[in-house]
This record gives C-alpha cells, sequence and structure tokens, in this order.
C-alpha cells in the first residue's frame, strides 16, 4: 500500500453524480511524486470529471483528495489550486488567441497573481530568460511575436504545454494532448512530454494507443466512473474487460 | 514637453498625438471663444463651446465604457447610471450654492424641499456645499455602487448577456427610485436652476470656457488612465480574461477579481464625465438614467471602435455631432438614423472606425514586426524547425 505522505495525488472515494448521473463512483487513484501516467477509458468513463475535481472546477459529493499528501483540494477553488502548483491543459487547446505567443507565456510566468501585483509588474532580465527557455522547449522560438490566433493547432497545443511549464507547477494535468495532431506532431509530443516528466509528476489522458505505447509508463483504464484496470499498457490492454469496454469497440 | 514626458512613460506615440490634440482643443477653442472677436472667422460661438464641452463629457463616458467592454468583455448597458450619478453629486453642490437666491429663499434647503414642506435638509445632503466634498463624491458614489454590484456580479460568475441585462436592470431600477419625490433629488424635475460654480457664474462665457477647458483636460487624464491599464501585464491579463476566462483561472489568475478592478476604475471615469457635464447643460434629473441612454454609449463606443483608446472617442464625437446636425434638420428621424447606423456598423465594420483602419495598417505591421523578430534570431542558429509545423 501507498503511503499518502509520498504521494502527489491521492485520491479515495471519490464520487460525484450530476443531476442523478454518477460520473464518478468511488474512485481511487493515486500518483507518486514524480510518476507520469496515462489514463484510458472510453468516453464518459469520467477522465474529464476527474481532472475537474482535482482543479477545483467540481466538487466531490463524497472522498478525499489530497495533494502532496496533504493538502485537501476540496476546500480551494481553481485560482488557488493552480498557485499550489497544479496545471492544467484542456482538452480543447485553449490559448489566448489575440495575445502573442510571448504574452501567453508571461501571463503563464509564475508571479504574484492579485491585481495590484500585476498591475505594477515590470519584465526582468530573469523572465525573459525563462521564456526564451521555454520556447526552445516547445520550439516555438520563430513565432514568439506572432499572435497565438495564427498558430497551427499542434503549435497551440505545444503552446498550452509551454504554459503550464511556464507556471512551474509540481503536478501536470494533460487532458489529450494529440488530439488532431499529425503522426510526427504526436511523436514530438511524447518527446517533449517524456522530457516534462523527468521533473514534473504529470497525468496524461488519452485516446491514441499509439502514443500512449510511445509514453511508456503505467496506465490506469477507467469505466463507467471508476479504475476498471491499472498496470503496464501490456497489462491493461491484455485484460479482457477493457477488451470488452475499450478496446474492442 | 508634454508629448516628451508621456513618451518616457511608454506610451504609443499614436496615444499621445491624441492627448496634445484634446489639450490643444482645451486652450484653442476657449481662448478664440473669449479673446476673438464676435465677427471673426474663427470665433466660437459661446453656445458652440457648451455644445463641444458636452460631447468631450461624452468621450469620457465612451472611453470608460470601451475599458470594460472593449479590454474585458463585459458588455455594461448601464454605465449611463454611474455618469448620472456622478451628474447628481456635481448637482447637488451646485443646488446649495444657490442659497437664498432661490424662489423661496431658504437659506440651506433646495427649492424643491422647501415645496414637499420639508423641515430640514436629509443627512445625505450633507457636505455638499463644499466643493472638495461633492468632488470626493462624485468619483466614490459610482465607485461604491460599481464596486458593491461588480463584487456580486462577477464573483457569481455571471457573464455575457445575463450580465447586460442585469445592468439595465440596475440603471432601470435607479432612474425609478430617483423618480421619486422622498428620494430626495428633486423627483421628477430632477436638480436644475445652477447659479454659480466655485463662485463663477454657470452662465458666463469664461466659466463656459473654463469647463470646456476642465473637460478637455478630464478627457486626457482619462486617455492616460485607460492607455496606462491597457498597456501594462495588467492589460494583457484583461484581454487575456476576456478571451479565456477559465484558461486564465487555471492559470491561477481570478478573473472576477480582474473585471472588478477595472468595472470601479470605468465608473468612476463615468462619474467624472456626468459631474462635467451636469454644469455645462444646466441640469440633471432622473431621464439620465434611461435604459435607452447606456445603450447609446454602447452605439459611440461601436461606431468608433471597441478594443481601442481613440475609437471611442472619436465615435463619441462623431455620433453626437451627427444628432445635433440630424436633429435640426430632420428631427423625426433621428432615431432611424442612430438605428440604422448601428446595423450598418455592426455588419460592415465590425471593428469601428478606428478598428477597421486599424487593422488595414496594423497587418502590415505585424508581420514586419515578426519578420524582423525572425531576421534576428536566425542566425544564432537556436532555431529548430518545428517538425510538422505550418
Amino acid at each position: 500500500m501507498v503511503e499518502r505522505a509520498d504521494t502527489i495525488l491521492y485520491l479515495d472515494g471519490v464520487s460525484v453524480a450530476f443531476d442523478g448521473f454518477k460520473a464518478i463512483r468511488n474512485l481511487s487513484f493515486v500518483l507518486k511524486r514524480g510518476e507520469m501516467r496515462a489514463i484510458i477509458g472510453p468516453n464518459g468513463a469520467g477522465k474529464t470529471t476527474m481532472m475537474d475535481i482535482v482543479t477545483g472546477k467540481t466538487r466531490p459529493d463524497e472522498g478525499d483528495v489530497f495533494f502532496n499528501g496533504t493538502v485537501d483540494l476540496t476546500r480551494h477553488d481553481e485560482a488557488d489550486i493552480a498557485t499550489l502548483g497544479i496545471g492544467r491543459k484542456f482538452q480543447k487547446p485553449t490559448v489566448f488567441e489575440s495575445l502573442t505567443v510571448e504574452d501567453n507565456l508571461s501571463l503563464a510566468l509564475a508571479a504574484p497573481r492579485d491585481v495590484f501585483s500585476v498591475l505594477f509588474a515590470r519584465g526582468s532580465a530573469k523572465r525573459a530568460k525563462r521564456i526564451d527557455e521555454i520556447l526552445e522547449t516547445i520550439r516555438l522560438g520563430h513565432r514568439r511575436w506572432h499572435l497565438a490566433a495564427n498558430l497551427s493547432h499542434g503549435q497551440k497545443q505545444w503552446l498550452e504545454i509551454g504554459m503550464l511549464l511556464a507556471q512551474n507547477p509540481k503536478l501536470l494535468l494533460v487532458d489529450e494532448p494529440v488530439a488532431g495532431m499529425t503522426d510526427a506532431e504526436t511523436e514530438e509530443t511524447a518527446r517533449l512530454l517524456r522530457e516534462i516528466s523527468a521533473t514534473h509528476s504529470v497525468v496524461v489522458v488519452e485516446h491514441d494507443m499509439h502514443f500512449v505505447r510511445e509514453l511508456d509508463v503505467k496506465v490506469t483504464c477507467l469505466h463507467e466512473g471508476s479504475v476498471l484496470s491499472e498496470g503496464s499498457l501490456d497489462h491493461v490492454s491484455s485484460d479482457q474487460r477493457v477488451i470488452e469496454v475499450y478496446l474492442g469497440r | 514637453m508634454i508629448s516628451g514626458y508621456l513618451a518616457r512613460n511608454g506610451l504609443e506615440s499614436r496615444i499621445i498625438a491624441t492627448i496634445v490634440l484634446i489639450l490643444a482643443a482645451g486652450i484653442a477653442v476657449p481662448v478664440s471663444n473669449l479673446v476673438l472677436d464676435p465677427l471673426h472667422p474663427l470665433h466660437v460661438p459661446t453656445y458652440i463651446v457648451a455644445l463641444l464641452g458636452k460631447y468631450l463629457t461624452y468621450a469620457l463616458l465612451a472611453l470608460a465604457l470601451d475599458l470594460v467592454w472593449g479590454f474585458c468583455g463585459i458588455l455594461s448597458l448601464g454605465h449611463g447610471a454611474f455618469f448620472a450619478l456622478g451628474g447628481y453629486a456635481m448637482g447637488m453642490y451646485l443646488m446649495r450654492q444657490i442659497g437664498t437666491r432661490g424662489v423661496y429663499g431658504d437659506p440651506v434647503m433646495p427649492d424643491f424641499m422647501v415645496f414637499l414642506n420639508w423641515k430640514e435638509l436629509p443627512w445625505y445632503w450633507y457636505g455638499f456645499d463644499q466643493f472638495w466634498f461633492a468632488i470626493v463624491m462624485v468619483a466614490l458614489v459610482p465607485g461604491v455602487i460599481a464596486f458593491v454590484f461588480g463584487w456580486f456580479a462577477f464573483r457569481s460568475r455571471v457573464t455575457g448577456v445575463y450580465l447586460s441585462i442585469i445592468t439595465q436592470a440596475m440603471t432601470y431600477a435607479l432612474m425609478l427610485a430617483f423618480f421619486r419625490n422622498d428620494m430626495g433629488f428633486g423627483g421628477n424635475n430632477g436638480l436644475t436652476d445652477f447659479k454659480d460654480i466655485l463662485g463663477f457664474d454657470v452662465q458666463a462665457d469664461t466659466t463656459r470656457a473654463g469647463l470646456f477647458a476642465a473637460s478637455a483636460a478630464a478627457l486626457a487624464i482619462g486617455v492616460i488612465v485607460t492607455a496606462r491599464i491597457t498597456g501594462s501585464h495588467f492589460g494583457k491579463l484583461m484581454i487575456a480574461s476576456r478571451d479565456g476566462e477559465s484558461r486564465a483561472r487555471f492559470l491561477g489568475y481570478r478573473p472576477e477579481m480582474v473585471k472588478l478592478f477595472a468595472f470601479t476604475v470605468s465608473a468612476v471615469m463615468a462619474g467624472v464625465a456626468g459631474a462635467l457635464y451636469v454644469p455645462q447643460v444646466g441640469i440633471i434629473n432622473p431621464g439620465e438614467f434611461a435604459p435607452a441612454n447606456s445603450i447609446e454609449v454602447v452605439v459611440w463606443t461601436a461606431v468608433g471602435g471597441r478594443g481601442t483608446i481613440i475609437g471611442p472617442i472619436i465615435g463619441a464625437l462623431l455620433v453626437n455631432g451627427g444628432k445635433s446636425w440630424f436633429t435640426g434638420v430632420l428631427p423625426e428621424y433621428w432615431l432611424f438614423a442612430l438605428g440604422g447606423l448601428f446595423v450598418f456598423v455592426t455588419l460592415f465594420l465590425p471593428k469601428g472606425i478606428v478598428g477597421t483602419f486599424q487593422a488595414h495598417i496594423g497587418r502590415g505591421r505585424e508581420k514586419r514586426k515578426a519578420n524582423r523578430a525572425e531576421d534576428a534570431q536566425t542566425p544564432s542558429g537556436a532555431e529548430v524547425s518545428p517538425v510538422g509545423a505550418e
């Protein structure tokens, strides 16, 4: 059994219902510090709802949600949780379209978030250097001055991942990062996430089995709001129940 | 000198040109009115000074709306309320300056209170015999009401059309309240028959010229404040909260606080505009709270170009200039013309006059800037061409 103190994310007996529909039922999920985990499962399995619970968008009806072993996430809102160190990438790439790539990253950089700090914030060499580093990691240096609206779909996904990095979170939640990407972009993204997982804890939700194989990490399969199977990709994909509800279709 | 100071503070040349132009008008119009002979071709008659002064306060109101609508995406259909509240605060000061010159000659109470058989001045009229107190209230009352309104609306995450509807409801409720005689603000008739401001006769040419110059100065300050806020890191956060509210939230920001700040600043600007408007038109009554007034402000801003700083000013001046001209020539058709203008702008100039103009020259500028940046980066060899990009 894993001790709660050793975990970055700890969900125990979590349930949530929307108008009587149980989106998550008695879900338990544990992520160790520094671990990268892939989550798979059919539509409606509760993958996105689980992320909503962790990031404070949805409050669970029952169950424990702990971050870093000690912080009870059910007591905080989205902005608090982001400041605590949880970054989230949405399913649909969500960047600030009418700002430049640089401004997008600059807003994401870790810094005081209250109104008056932002109002009197000044740029600094340190911030500029950090933005340079991130631009290099996400391969968007040449688009620095362009509006985010003019990026390709894959580049927007990378920019959003870059914004997560700028936030410098302890835990990254990444929802379908390769949806709509070309094969080459998919491989590049897998490489990028592996690079990030060296220094961060990561949860990746993905449908693309080829991509999950590329990631080469432990896999959790959700079904109807709880864990169906967990283990290596080979173990999970040979599980008869997983084949029935998900892979077989 | 002024432009040098502004440039050091990081304002764009276009903004500086606008400020200099406003200040130049603020000096030139009063000077021409007071110094030049009435028969001189460049002489500006007094009624035009008052009219232009009114337009300047409208421009400040449109700029205030643009700060929340253009930059934060909050379509307030109740900004006329903040304008009217600032106007009432100034009107209360002007009423108390009348003193014994009123019809009933009461040294303290305004005529309408004597007429209603009130025995003493209501507590909320205390202090308004002092100019400084009235000025504080001009900013404070709209600011506090906007803050309280925004606190509840934004924290409950009311957005879009729902927010617009409750801002309409707010101004409508205030209008009904101010129509009541028991409220103590002159009811239906409002506040009027002003005599003097700071000891100067409000009807005098020199006072009108002074009020015009003050309106120009207030507009210039409004431009500087708006440009500084929108040009800062906070300005980017405003746009970020407008375009991706939940993204901003998951980055750790509180968009509701961003909106609350902008909404409050904007309400104060609108209040100042109203305070300058009242002595120039000589009356403030509950009609200023009419929902249609607030909607008209939206039309000015949309015509000029929301999300730009110059746009709302140009929109307010053009539409109101058009209104003055049109109502002189074909009075019955003005509302049709206004409606038609709004439809035309929405269909063919969705970014407004200034926005459309800027998009044309801006496209080239952004391309050049991006190209320059690319040229500067390529030789360093740091760029690896991204796989599968573009």
